[in-house]
């Protein structure tokens, strides 16, 4: 059996099966799976061959399963042999899986042996890609290697019958790690209960807690405490980036924020990510407004380790702080400055996260590799990705096809990266923004543990063609030499490894096609709408229709080009962008318009020149940056603390409005050259927010007649190429995408007017899925 | 026509064009500055060509940045500067009282540091065919014995000093050439810098020599591109703290409306030092007692942690990577 079938207490399953039917025989691990042996009546081997696939644990996902007849050998019992050696092929690493329900039982009953143990865990549960370090997967290539089993872990871990058995990160009070917790004088409580009891009492008090978890240490303060939350969102430069919030139980949540069956299922699913989610008109308890100033939705995830649901729950009667109350919700954010990974190593996080934290929870439990939580939004209906990490990181993406060993790159902000053989894609967790050397260090770690778990060397690498880009130089380095040196010189007679550079949008489409298992044959109409990405031609697009197929595409149509000033500056300060676009719609800066005052005078007449002049300016097709200049003009946000968030102000402001029938229109213009793109014109929806901001429609109104605007342009360059090329299929991609009320309505109008519509699920559809596009679009030109 | 911006698309030009074109005879050092021996004298020669626009801005001309440039260029291996050529590409129908006033610029330039203008040559080409005038010099100096200043010499543990503030010229340059009126404040900061690297190498007495390992002008490119190029060449890695790295008020404005690192913006009389530790002191005291190195810095140091890697320490304990520029500007942020 292949697949994740190692960690999952697929043996056991394996063991109960075949005694269950009386067959005698034998199940081991190797390096490619697991195996078994059976010997008996045919019927009964072809009901356990059945029951194999029917009864399989909640965690295991056999890919595939090969059969063999052997001659019989006359054995009379089943048992469990020992992990065979390394062998051609490969399992698969699971991912870190929240505290199952048996396991949580156990927690709470005082007559258990784990009672209150902050490191329960079983084969259903508990840490795996994170302390994972090599395979095939057995408690030697873990970070619980330095904890030597006690008697009674023994005989639960080597009981074929019991829930634990070969459950590698298994513990007791007895032999497990130790929580520790370290007060603000600097004062060491060590003992689980004392550890627990401090860190509670330092969030009552308003204090900042370093928690460190399964990927990394979170930041974390009562959730509800407005002064905690400022001193939190200031130390650790935020801006107005919302935190996101870890409520106590589903009951707590639901008092927060609304939530649907889909969402529920997600939130309190093994993967236990963070969800978006609506915020409720009167919550209780009622979270700071510093947590998400000025965002509709919350952040939301529910506990997922047990020294989480021990913090949240009651103290127990006898413990040093039995009067303390249980914590309704709490800020829990990543452990880092902003665009740094997430610390997890102690010492490192010990000096990053020195000035952040006032106190630290922490144990001895080494983490191998740093996680970040996932972060998933429910989108009529449909899951969309928008950061896969903690408990989706390793899980492979099927892919359409068979590739040669590569490794995709990803790109520079929002990194992740991708390692594909055969028809698995196996994604890195969040890696993060390569601005920083950390990070570029935490690359590194994640490529050589991707690479690890899989046993997959890459023959070739790709990457975004921005010159621009780290992660492309980094490519290019790793490619004239399979082993690097410390000192980036290639290795002595190292073969080179191609790398191939693939264009940003045609990944991004990329990478949508590949979640419908499309097999290229036909090529989609692809529409990419982000913010940046390097054009074939040098400048920067980001509003990009492009007939595509995962070995080419042709740009069909695109959103008219404005010169984008002074590079990154014009992105984080939309005002900027906003003058941009006004100039190019021929509407003078008077005062009136919110991005004409808020830009300071001298800024303006520079832009004014760079403009004319062409100093610094380089002409961009971005929907992304279309976002920020109509965001500007109507007000809603001048200038950016983190990504995307004008669109996002934007969106939220015009969620629940309507256009009143008078949606703004893009002027479509022909190609200037047979074969040429389509023109999208955004003059006359610049003209008309204008006329708008003038005429007093309020900015809700004005910001839902953009969205539909945006949608009847999808639709109606969707019907041009249908008409042209007879295409049907529309894959929908970039990361202008996760705004729902765009995407939901884009996709109700394309699925109304006939198209079939792909959309990314499994990865987020901006650039922390690019990977897995840049490797379907490398490998594709020579498929195996 | 990045390849001229000083950054990775002109490293690129040499690395993967001349190069290999030139074969046995190119230099096997890359360096601003080639050194070779006469007899028992070590010689220094450079060459540069001058394409700054416009002629004229405030605190110069391309006259006196022909003259320094290649000065600074003998100077940073520790030369003294003893000639020049000059050679002029005029374009039909440029002014003579333009070329007179560059001529004139030369002259005062060339006798301020020192050198002579020994030999040179003038072309003109159809109009429209140049911009002007462009100007190449080349020029010769003399290593003194026992002078050992090359990239090659750094070493984990070196600290890292600047002679002043950075962007100065570029952002001069930029606002007189776009009509910037925030740059009217700023005057290039042209000047010949052999005898503060004569200063720096005697800073006590005249027969103790500090150690200084390399010397380098942060002409095109800017900081960013001389620590990038120390760094890949000596394969160490270069961490610099931040906020130590002096930049004027009206550079940071500037480039804070444009969208330019001032890391990156060209300078025309300044010098980054890499001295052995304990040298350092002395050495940074030296400068600050010379006129051209009133403003200088200790900037950062030499690790022996991310080779070939320059990193700017922020305030808040962040550890940002600084690039070889790429000679053109493109956003990132998707
Ligand atoms: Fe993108
Ligand atoms: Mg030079
Ligand atoms: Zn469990
Ligand atoms: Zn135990």
């Amino acid at each position: 059996m292949y697949g994740v079938v190692q960690g999952v207490g697929f043996r056991p399953f394996v063991h109960a099966t075949a005694t269950g039917l009386g067959l005698a025989g034998s199940v081991r691990n190797d390096s490619a799976g697991v195996q078994t042996e059976v010997e008996g009546p045919w019927e009964a081997v072809e009901e356990f061959g059945r029951l194999l696939r029917e009864n399989a644990p909640p965690l295991a996902q056999i890919e595939r399963v090969t059969v063999d007849a052997l001659p019989p050998r006359g054995e009379r019992d089943f048992t469990i042999a020992p992990s065979g050696p390394a062998a051609a092929g490969r399992t698969q690493a699971p991912a870190d899986t929240a505290t199952c329900a048996e396991c949580l039982r156990e927690l709470a009953d005082p007559a258990d042996r784990r009672y209150r143990h902050p490191f329960i865990t079983c084969t259903h549960c508990g840490p795996r890609f994170t302390i994972i370090t090599d395979l095939p997967y057995d408690r030697p290539v873990t970070t619980m290697a330095g904890f030597p089993m006690c008697a009674d872990c023994e005989r639960e871990y080597t009981d074929p019958t019991d829930r634990r058995f070969h459950a590698q990160p298994i513990a007791c009070p007895a032999c497990g790690p130790r929580l520790e917790f370290l007060a603000p004088d600097g004062r060491r409580a060590s003992g689980d209960e004392e550890a627990l009891a401090g860190a509670a009492r330092l969030l009552a008090d308003g204090g900042v807690l370093a928690v460190k978890g399964i990927g990394g240490y979170h930041l974390a303060c009562l959730a509800t405490d407005e002064a905690a939350v400022a001193t939190l969102r200031r130390r650790k430069r935020r801006g107005d980036k919302p935190f996101a919030v870890m409520a106590a139980d589903l009951a707590t949540a639901r008092g927060i924020v609304e939530l649907d069956d889909a969402e529920t299922r997600l939130l309190t699913s093994p993967a236990r990510p963070i969800v978006l989610a609506r915020r409720r008109a009167d919550p209780r308890p009622r979270p700071a407004d510093a947590v998400a100033p000025g965002n509709p939705d919350l952040g939301l995830m529910l506990p997922y380790t047990p020294v989480h649901h021990l913090l949240f729950g009651p103290r127990p009667r006898g413990a040093g702080d039995a009067g303390l109350p249980g914590i309704a919700v709490l800020v829990m954010t990543s452990g880092n400055l902003a665009g740094e990974p997430i610390a997890a190593d102690d010492a490192d996080a010990a000096r990053r996260l020195a000035h952040l934290a006032d106190g630290w929870l922490r144990h001895d439990r080494p983490i191998h590799i740093p996680c970040d939580d996932s972060v998933v939004r429910v989108v009529d209906g449909i899951e969309v990705m928008v950061r896969r990490s903690r408990g989706y990181a390793p899980l492979p993406v099927r892919l359409p096809f068979a590739v040669a060993p590569t490794l995709a790159v990803g790109a520079d902000l929002k990194n992740s990266c991708c390692l594909g053989s055969g028809r698995s894609a196996w994604l890195s967790g969040h890696v993060g923004d390569m601005d920083d050397l950390a990070t570029l260090a935490a690359f590194d770690g994640a490529v050589t543990h991707l690479e690890h778990l899989t046993g997959t060397r890459p023959l070739r690498l790709a990457a975004d063609a921005h010159p621009g880009y780290r992660s492309r130089a980094w490519a290019t380095e790793r490619s004239r030499a399979r082993s690097a040196r410390t000192d980036g010189r290639p290795a002595p007679d190292s073969p080179a490894r191609p790398v191939r550079f693939v264009q940003h949008h045609h990944a991004h489409i990329a990478a949508a096609m590949v979640e419908r298992g499309l097999d290229g044959t036909t090529p989609v109409i692809g529409f990419a709408f982000d913010g940046t990405g390097y054009g074939t031609d040098g400048t920067v697009w980001g509003g990009e229709v492009l007939i595509a197929d995962y070995l080419g595409f042709r740009r069909f149509a695109h959103l008219g080009h404005v010169p984008l000033a002074g590079g990154d500056a014009s992105v984080r300060r939309p005002y900027r962008m906003a003058l941009t676009h006004l100039a190019a719609a021929g509407i003078a800066w008077e005062p009136d318009l919110p991005p004409v005052a808020a830009a300071p005078p001298n800024e303006r007449e520079v832009l004014a020149r760079q403009l004319r002049g062409g100093l610094g300016v380089v002409p961009t097709s971005s929907v992304g940056r279309l976002f920020d200049a109509v965001s500007a003009l109507l007000g809603v946000r001048q200038t950016v603390d983190f990504d995307a968030q004008a669109a996002i102000e934007l969106e939220a402001r015009s969620r629940g409005a309507t256009a009143d029938g008078r949606p703004y229109r893009f002027e479509l213009r022909e190609p200037a050259a047979a074969g040429g793109p389509l023109i999208a014109d955004p003059g006359p929806v610049v003209r008309a927010v204008v006329a708008d901001w003038r005429g007093g429609v309020d900015g809700a109104t004005a910001g839902a007649r953009f969205h539909e605007a945006l949608v009847a342009l999808v639709v109606t360059l969707a019907q041009r190429a249908r008409r042209d090329l007879g295409l049907e299929t529309v894959a929908l991609a970039g990361g202008v995408f996760l705004n729902a009320l765009l995407l939901a309505s884009a996709r109700r109008a394309l699925l109304g007017a006939g198209f079939d519509v792909v959309v990314s699920r499994s990865v987020p559809p901006d650039d922390g899925g690019l990977a897995l596009g840049q490797l379907v679009v490398a490998a594709a030109g020579d498929r195996l | 026509m990045g390849h001229g911006g000083g950054g990775a698309l002109s490293a690129e030009l040499v690395e993967h064009l001349f190069l290999p074109a030139f074969g046995a005879a190119g230099a096997t050092e890359l360096d601003d500055c080639a050194v070779f021996a006469v007899g028992s004298a070590r010689l220094a020669f450079s060459t540069d060509s001058y394409v700054v626009r416009p002629l004229f801005f405030p605190g110069g001309s391309i006259g006196e940045l022909a003259v320094n440039g290649t000065v600074n260029d003998l100077a940073m291996s520790g030369a003294r500067p003893l000639c020049l050529s000059t050679a002029f590409i005029l374009e039909e129908g440029t002014p003579l009282t333009d070329l007179a006033r560059i001529a004139t610029a030369m002259g005062e330039a060339a006798r301020a540091a020192g050198v002579r203008l020994a030999t040179g040559d003038t072309k003109v080409v159809d109009a429209g065919h140049g911009h002007g005038v462009f100007v190449n010099t080349a020029g010769i100096g003399l290593i003194p014995d026992g002078l050992d200043i090359r990239p090659a010499r750094v070493r984990p543990g070196d600290a890292i000093l600047v002679s002043g503030d950075v962007g100065v010229h570029g952002v001069a340059v930029l606002s007189c050439r776009e009509g910037l009126e925030f740059g009217t404040t700023l005057q290039s900061d042209t000047a010949p810098l052999h005898d503060l690297v004569a200063a720096m190498l005697h800073p006590g007495s005249p027969d103790a020599r500090a150690d200084i390992h390399a010397l380098r002008d942060p002409t095109r490119g800017g900081l960013a591109a001389s620590l990038n190029e120390i760094a890949r060449a000596a394969g160490v890695g270069v961490d610099l703290v931040e906020r130590s790295i002096p930049v004027p008020a009206a550079v940071a404005d500037a480039c804070g409306i444009l969208g330019l690192d001032p890391l990156y913006v060209a300078n025309e009389g300044k010098l980054v030092a890499f001295v052995a530790p304990g040298d350092a002191d002395r050495v940074l005291a030296a400068m600050r007692r010379h006129p051209n190195g009133r403003g200088a810095a200790l900037i950062g140091t030499v690790v022996a942690e991310h080779p070939g890697l320059v990193v700017a320490r922020t305030a808040f304990g962040a550890t940002r990577v600084v690039d070889l520029p790429l000679g053109e500007q493109l956003p990132r942020i998707c």
